[in-house]
């Protein structure tokens, strides 16, 4: 299925291989709802999370997958590594690959690491966020969510508001959706929004109550605090004045709109709270949904190999 | 091995400096010119070359190359800097000073000079920093680099941010007639780019350097420029607005020159797909348009050389690392010549344009006697085969930078022998 041992990005991939993902994660979520949650599937392969950057749910969900289809896991972290030592990218990279590593699930706060280390490693590498670039397993379960409750993606109105231009999951969504066929809007301020996103198939908003008109999916998008005080915009107060997903702003969109994050969430910032709890919100959904999608794509990358 | 005369024979003799463009015969005795003679009637000669098919030119001058001698050992010394030089077709070079440490006293120049006069194949002709440590703050001593054998003063790869301390530059180097060459970037606006920005920076997740990091401080050098009445040579232009800003300030008389690299006109920032670090340079690889001006500047003179901004880096710098990790730069000098030649196929401008860029006009601005074969001129010649055709291999470059994006490129215009110093490089 896959034409490469690595799931580097959504860009890479063709509206048939998510498709195919999708339905792979299908038939994992019937097993993830079963009394015994595991498989052998991958019985004696060996993952490494391998992370430079903090992560709580992502590291979970992949340990957890890895764990549910029988292979070892082990997770390096950044702070108890050589890195802090001196030691380059590729050297700890390759030490992990002779330690035995079948898979390398890597996040990195540089575009392009897991690109460099898919060149250097004959390991599979999935690429679990690098830099501002692509988050394709999170793109992925928002797929999969999506289709869950529409049964489809094609032709729907899909808004995606907040920080665009830092935000990894928002690339990877904006470039599986136009390739399933989504009518993908994005909303957020001119100092937020990517260079020349335009030039792909999207429409921009610098409002949310007129981006938000008949949308069937509304992903609101994590605000770092970070960015705060960096000039993008003058406090958090007038961001939520301004692009806050509120129920009076939801109303605009479809009466069965869905509401996603990928989390976690800054009630208040980017959210409104009863919006995050309310009826409409799918935020807890998604999390369960990236477990079946990860054990679908370490499964299918497995397939590459042999 | 040094010899004592020399008759080149056969070659198509252009020497843009006495409007020269024919078959003669070029005697070199002492190091020096001593004539050209129509065929068959030079003088005999020790060592007679057979140049036929090929043009024989004044040496190239290279106003731009980092040599990272002393300090950067591992990327490039004085010795392999200019054995890719004179592989290059080039006979003298002017090495940047963001050495270690930085060329910003005589002691360094000296240095260099005495390292060049032991184990270089080509002229050196150092540049010194603007200012002290090349921190932007204080005035280095011009005056006594210049005495040493500095040529012009930059801060190259830093630029001078500070717009009173330019100011004092431009005035100052007034004493010394010298160019002040400056690095146009203005760094709260790059921002800790790594590529173009745009929809390659976007689509890639990197971060981007717009073009008005550039343009806003050609803008401020050219104001700073006319307030002063110095000589601003701008280096590496890359951009559309910069040529333009050029353009404008050349025709309102202000005494402004500026140079290109052939990565610019050659490559657009496509060329940093699949994060390839050997297309990592600053400024940035742009865009279609951007290549179309500076084709353009450089025919209409708005630019007025082309030089290599020659940046050898050790493979643990470059494709060893991640891309935000790697250091920017190209290694440039053993492809200049050819990838200029193309824009003489591509009707951009003549052959002779072409030398004129890259040999005249440099020695020009930096008031150095080279890039003529006029009688007397030291016996710095090029002899290329502008119909051969070869692959570029990064594997043999003599420089110890094996970083070009221009790896197995098909390129005509072969370098066969380069005379320096008073030495015959010979190639196959």
């Amino acid at each position: 299925m896959f034409k490469t041992k690595d799931l580097l990005g959504i860009k890479d991939l063709t509206a048939d291989e998510i498709n195919h993902i999708l339905d792979t994660a299908s038939g994992f979520k019937d097993v993830l709802a079963r009394d015994i949650k595991k498989v052998p599937a991958l019985r004696g392969k060996t993952v490494v999370n391998l992370f430079f950057e903090p992560s709580t749910r992502t590291r979970t969900s992949f340990e957890l997958a890895a764990k549910r289809l029988s292979t070892d896991v082990v997770n390096f972290s950044v702070t108890t590594s050589s890195i802090t030592k001196g030691e380059t990218l590729r050297d700890t990279a390759l030490s992990i690959q002779a330690l035995g590593a079948d898979f390398v699930v890597v996040r990195h706060g540089t575009a392009g690491v897991p690109h460099f280390l898919s060149g250097v490693l004959k390991a599979s590498v999935i690429n679990a966020g690098d830099g501002t670039n692509e988050h394709p397993t999170q793109a992925l379960l928002d797929f999969f969510t999506i289709r869950s409750h529409k049964g489809k993606i094609e032709g729907l109105n899909v808004v995606i508001v907040g920080d665009i231009a830092h935000s990894r999951v928002a690339k990877s969504n904006i470039y599986g959706l136009i390739k399933l066929g989504a009518n993908v809007r994005l909303i957020c301020p001119p100092t937020l929004m990517p260079a020349e996103i335009n030039k792909r198939n999207v429409e921009v908003f610098n409002s949310i109550e007129q981006g938000i008109k008949d949308a069937d999916v509304v992903m609101a998008l994590r605000i770092q605090m970070e960015r705060q005080g960096k000039g993008f915009f003058p406090s958090l107060e007038e961001y939520f004045d301004l692009y806050g997903l509120t129920g009076e702003r939801l109303r605009l969109a479809k009466d069965d709109a869905i509401v996603m994050h990928p989390g976690p969430i800054n009630r208040g910032v980017e959210i409104a709270s009863d919006v995050a709890d309310g009826r409409q919100s799918v935020v807890l959904e998604q999390v369960t949904n990236g477990l079946a999608v990860r054990m679908a794509v370490l499964y299918l990358l497995s397939g590459v190999k042999e | 091995m040094n010899i004592i005369n020399i008759l080149i024979k056969n070659g198509r003799v252009i020497d843009p400096s006495q409007d020269i463009d024919g078959t003669y015969e070029v005697f070199i005795e002492g190091g020096k010119i001593q004539g050209l003679y129509p065929q068959g009637k030079g003088p005999k000669a020790e060592k007679s070359i057979d140049a036929s098919g090929c043009i024989v030119i004044p040496g190239l001058v290279d106003m731009h190359v980092h040599l990272r001698d002393p300090g950067f050992e591992y990327k490039e010394t004085i010795q392999t800097g200019t054995m890719a030089a004179v592989r290059g077709g080039f006979t003298s070079v002017c090495c940047m000073p963001n050495t270690n440490p930085v060329n910003d006293n005589k002691t360094v120049t000296e240095f260099i000079l005495r390292k060049t006069y032991a184990e270089g194949s080509c002229y050196v002709y150092p540049i010194g920093t603007i200012t002290k440590g090349q921190k932007g703050e204080e005035l280095a001593e011009m005056g006594m680099m210049k005495k040493a054998g500095c040529v012009a003063f930059s801060d190259d790869g830093k630029p001078v941010t500070d717009s009173l301390v330019m100011r004092r530059a431009l005035e100052y180097s007034r004493i010394f007639d010298v160019p002040v060459i400056s690095h146009c970037e203005d760094l709260r606006l790059s921002d800790g780019g790594v590529i173009n920005e745009g929809f390659i920076s976007t689509n890639l997740g990197l971060k981007g350097i717009p073009k008005a990091a550039e343009e806003v401080m050609v803008a401020r050098d050219i104001a700073l420029c006319e307030l002063t009445g110095g000589r601003l040579h701008i280096a590496h232009v890359s951009t559309e607005g910069s040529v333009r800003l050029i353009r404008d300030a050349k025709a309102r008389g202000i005494n402004v020159t500026a140079e290109t690299c052939p990565h610019y006109f050659s490559l657009a920032e496509d060329a940093v797909r699949n994060y390839n670090t050997n297309a990592k340079v600053n400024p940035p690889l742009r865009t279609e348009r951007d290549i179309e001006a500076i084709k353009k500047g450089l025919k209409d003179n708005t630019i007025d050389v082309i030089a290599t901004d020659h940046a050898p880096h050790h493979v643990d710098d470059k494709s060893n690392k991640e891309f935000d990790a790697a250091s920017f730069g190209i290694s440039g000098l053993e492809t200049a010549f050819s990838l200029g030649l193309k824009l003489v196929e591509k009707g951009v401008f003549g052959l002779k344009e072409l030398i004129i860029k890259m040999s005249l006009t440099p020695s020009r601005i930096l008031k150095i006697s080279k890039g003529t074969l006029a009688v007397n001129a030291d016996g710095d010649i090029t002899i290329i085969n502008i119909g051969r055709e070869f692959t570029v291999d990064a594997g043999k470059f003599l420089s110890k930078g094996k970083n070009t994006p221009f790896d197995g490129w098909r390129l005509k215009g072969a370098v066969v022998k380069t005379i320096a110093r008073g030495r015959v490089y010979e190639w196959e």
